[in-house]
């Protein structure tokens, strides 16, 4: 059964890793749904979130064959404890001013800021899980999404409970 | 620092090749690394045997030739740009039957990387997904530890070949040489120490097994456990057959080896798969030519699974012991928990079914030929080579009919005799592979078995047999076809053979005579004998030129995606 999974890499800082790891994806078939990467507190490392769907083989062989590239230090599928995660989007919403309050109203329903403010469109920044930003993007289509930025995935394992 | 040596980024690369013990270098000159071959002549010229090929992609089919038979890092060493792209197809071939070599590429210098220098390519960018890792040194300082760590990649864990960048401007600046004596790589570290647990249920699912099989790849070969492979299955009388890469890891004639399995295996290693209740592959892949149908592969048995590779294990085929490890560890550690065991000392009742079970297949469906045919016949040349070599030569082969009739025809006892393009199939790689065993074995009969197609792909290395006398021989098997395409279409595309005839092609013994070679030829019977033995009394390189058959198919033959039971036997 395909199944989402979100998978932590922790990779060197070196040129040429993201295409290793991208290519390795591509190479062999697999799909990345979504990909963030930035350096670490340790200047030396990245984390890379990859979300990708697949059956239970096929995420065994992907965390496998990312365990085999040279440059990376550590792979843990997330999906398998608890995690947190969260992903960004920018959003550019048609907002003439007679709409506007309720887009505002909606906007603060999600937790959401406005970052910016045209003369007829607002952009909209939220966080959240995908299916909350997915649940926003429903509400807002009617009014006209100019444009829309999204960042993937990054997520976090819970804290263990001591 | 103590003891270090000022030179350049050239020298260094030269005394770092020194102290990994390196004694031949395949290559091709050009400006980007005109700095190294200067050095190389000027002050390394007895440290070094360099073998100046006539194609860059002949100087890694070459290194990985001297790879495979010595079991050593083959070693490259070209220019930049179209120096590097030839590379590519060798370091694929490597890549895909897991052969240590390291190419070293020029560069441009750093300052024209990315601005579409002259003879730049991105030969990092290219080569990734052919190689198990690949360096662009940005600077001299990083040289001789990336030097270090590529033999260390490509020799350790799952061997493979490793490509190091090297920029005209690091080749020329000024450095301190130091060698790193020791080498860790923090996100590179291969398990070679098998889990104790799983290598247990492994025994016991030997010792209680009716109808045991190993199956036996290259990784026996790379691992050096050829002799574990023999000692436990006389211990336990298993049944062994081999893949393609396998070949030498087991005896070629001894009396429980099965031979190669797939799809053209023997019709006795593939009912044995088929029917066995238990199954043990050490070193091998799964690959679709071995499986055939997966569903349908070994479906009654339980699956061992010894393999250094951890994403081997479960990509192709569910296993039900996974061991990760060396394989030449691993074995030993079950032969000593086998030995400790006296249930195994009951195996000769249990398997006697078995045994008699093989040898009825083995009779039923022996490899054949029609030997009474007047023309001759492309088996006919392979048997003859085994007989008049005594199974003793290293054998390298081209890719199509003459590479599975030199697997099913010639036995090879002995690891490392066996060079074949595998995985990638690369047409081309016979000869200069030849030329590598030969530059490793100078007084080894070495022999490169032929198809009249792929030999005209690396033809050119003619000139370096000549160059640096090395008595490689050739045999082709002249059908004037593309005979493996050929013979799907005969098969599968109701015999339209498109662009497969080549009967265009030269006159083999008068080429061989241009490059000043000995050309034979034997276009009867009766004529083969006499021009091997001619061939391998010469002290120079052969050509033989074997008009065989034109028709003559390989068989048994899986047609491709069916179980490996469906074997049209003809």
């Amino acid at each position: 059964m395909e199944q989402r999974h979100v998978i932590s890499v922790l990779v060197e800082n070196k040129p040429g890793v993201l295409a290793r790891v991208a290519g390795m994806f591509s190479g062999r078939a697999f799909n990345i749904h979504s990909l963030a990467v930035a350096p670490t507190m340790d200047s030396k490392l990245s984390r890379m979130t990859i979300v990708t769907h697949g059956s239970e083989q096929l995420i065994e062989q992907i965390l496998k064959q990312l365990r085999k590239l040279i440059n990376v230090l550590k792979v843990q599928d997330l999906t398998e404890g608890e995690f947190v995660e969260r992903e960004m989007a920018l959003i550019r919403v048609k907002a003439p001013s007679a709409r506007r309050t309720e887009i505002l109203r909606i906007n603060e329903v999600f937790r959401g800021k406005v970052i910016d403010m045209g003369r007829d469109n607002l952009t909209l920044e939220v966080t959240g899980s995908q299916s909350k930003i997915q649940g926003l993007l429903d509400l807002l289509a009617p009014f006209g999404i100019q444009e829309l930025i999204r960042t993937g995935a990054v997520a976090i394992p819970r804290a263990k409970k001591s | 620092m103590t003891n270090a040596i000022k030179c350049t980024g050239a020298e260094a690369l030269l005394m770092a090749l020194k102290e990994e013990g390196v004694e031949a270098i395949f290559g091709y000159p050009g400006g980007a690394v005109i700095d190294i071959f200067d050095a190389m002549v000027r002050q390394f010229r007895d440290v070094f045997k360099f073998i100046l090929v006539r194609h860059e992609q002949a100087a890694v089919h070459a290194a990985d030739g001297y790879a495979r038979a010595t079991g050593k890092p083959g070693v490259c060493l070209v220019t930049s740009g179209p120096g590097g792209t030839n590379t590519v197809t060798g370091l694929a071939t490597a890549f895909m039957d897991s052969i240590p070599v390291v190419v070293f590429t020029g560069q441009v210098p750093t300052p024209l990387i990315g601005n579409d220098a002259f003879q730049e390519a991105d030969i990092v960018g290219i080569t990734r997904p052919c190689t198990k890792h690949n360096y662009l040194v940005a600077s001299v300082d990083e040289l001789a530890q990336t030097v270090k760590e590529a033999f260390y990649i490509a020799t350790s864990g799952r061997p493979g070949p490793v490509l190091v960048d090297l920029p005209k401007d690091v080749l020329q600046s000024k450095m301190q040489f130091h060698y790193p004596k020791e080498v860790s790589i923090p996100t590179y570290k291969p398990v070679v120490k098998p889990h104790a647990p799983s290598l247990k249920r492994a025994a016991d699912l030997l010792m209680r097994s009716h109808k045991p099989v190993v199956y036996a790849g290259g990784g026996v070969i790379t691992a050096g456990a050829h002799e574990e492979l023999r000692k436990l299955a006389e211990m336990m009388s298993l049944p062994v057959t081999m893949t393609l890469m396998g070949l030498g890891g087991f005896p070629g004639t001894h009396p429980l080896s099965l031979g190669m399995l797939g799809m053209h295996g023997t019709y006795r290693a593939n009912m044995a798969v088929s029917h066995a209740d238990l199954l043990l592959a050490v070193g091998a892949r799964f690959d679709d030519r071995v499986t055939g149908k997966v569903e349908d592969f070994a479906p009654h048995a339980k699956i061992i699974h010894i393999d250094i590779d951890p994403t081997s294990i479960q990509k192709n085929i569910r296993v039900d012991v996974p061991i990760v490890g060396d394989a030449k560890e691993a074995l030993s550690l079950l032969i000593e928990i086998l030995a400790a065991d006296r249930r195994q000392q009951r195996k000769d009742k249990r398997l006697q079914e078995w045994h008699a079970q093989l040898t009825v297949w083995r009779n039923e469906q022996r490899l054949r030929f029609d030997r009474t045919a007047a023309v001759i016949k492309p088996q006919y040349v392979i048997e003859k080579l085994y007989e008049m070599t005594c199974g003793n030569a290293i054998i390298s082969t081209e890719v199509g009919q003459n590479q599975m009739w030199a697997a099913q025809y010639y036995l090879f006892d002995r690891p490392r005799t066996f060079l074949t393009s595998g995985g990638l199939g690369t047409m081309g790689y016979g000869f200069p592979a030849a030329i590598g065993a030969q530059v490793a074995f100078p007084n080894a009969t070495v022999i490169d078995i032929a198809g009249d197609g792929s030999i005209q792909m690396n033809i050119q290395e003619l000139a370096t047999v000549m160059q640096y006398k090395l008595p490689v021989k050739i045999a082709i098997l002249n059908n004037g076809y593309l005979g493996m395409v050929r013979q799907w279409q005969e098969r599968f595309y109701d015999n339209v053979y498109a662009h497969t005839d080549i009967m265009c092609a030269p006159d083999f013994v008068k080429l061989a005579d241009a490059y000043g070679a000995l050309g034979l030829r034997a276009t009867e019977k009766q004529e083969v004998e006499d021009i091997i033995a001619k061939a391998l009394s010469h002290k120079g390189p052969v050509i033989m030129d074997f008009q065989v058959d034109r028709e003559e198919g390989v068989y048994p033959m899986v047609p491709a995606g069916a179980a490996i039971t469906n074997m049209i036997l003809v």
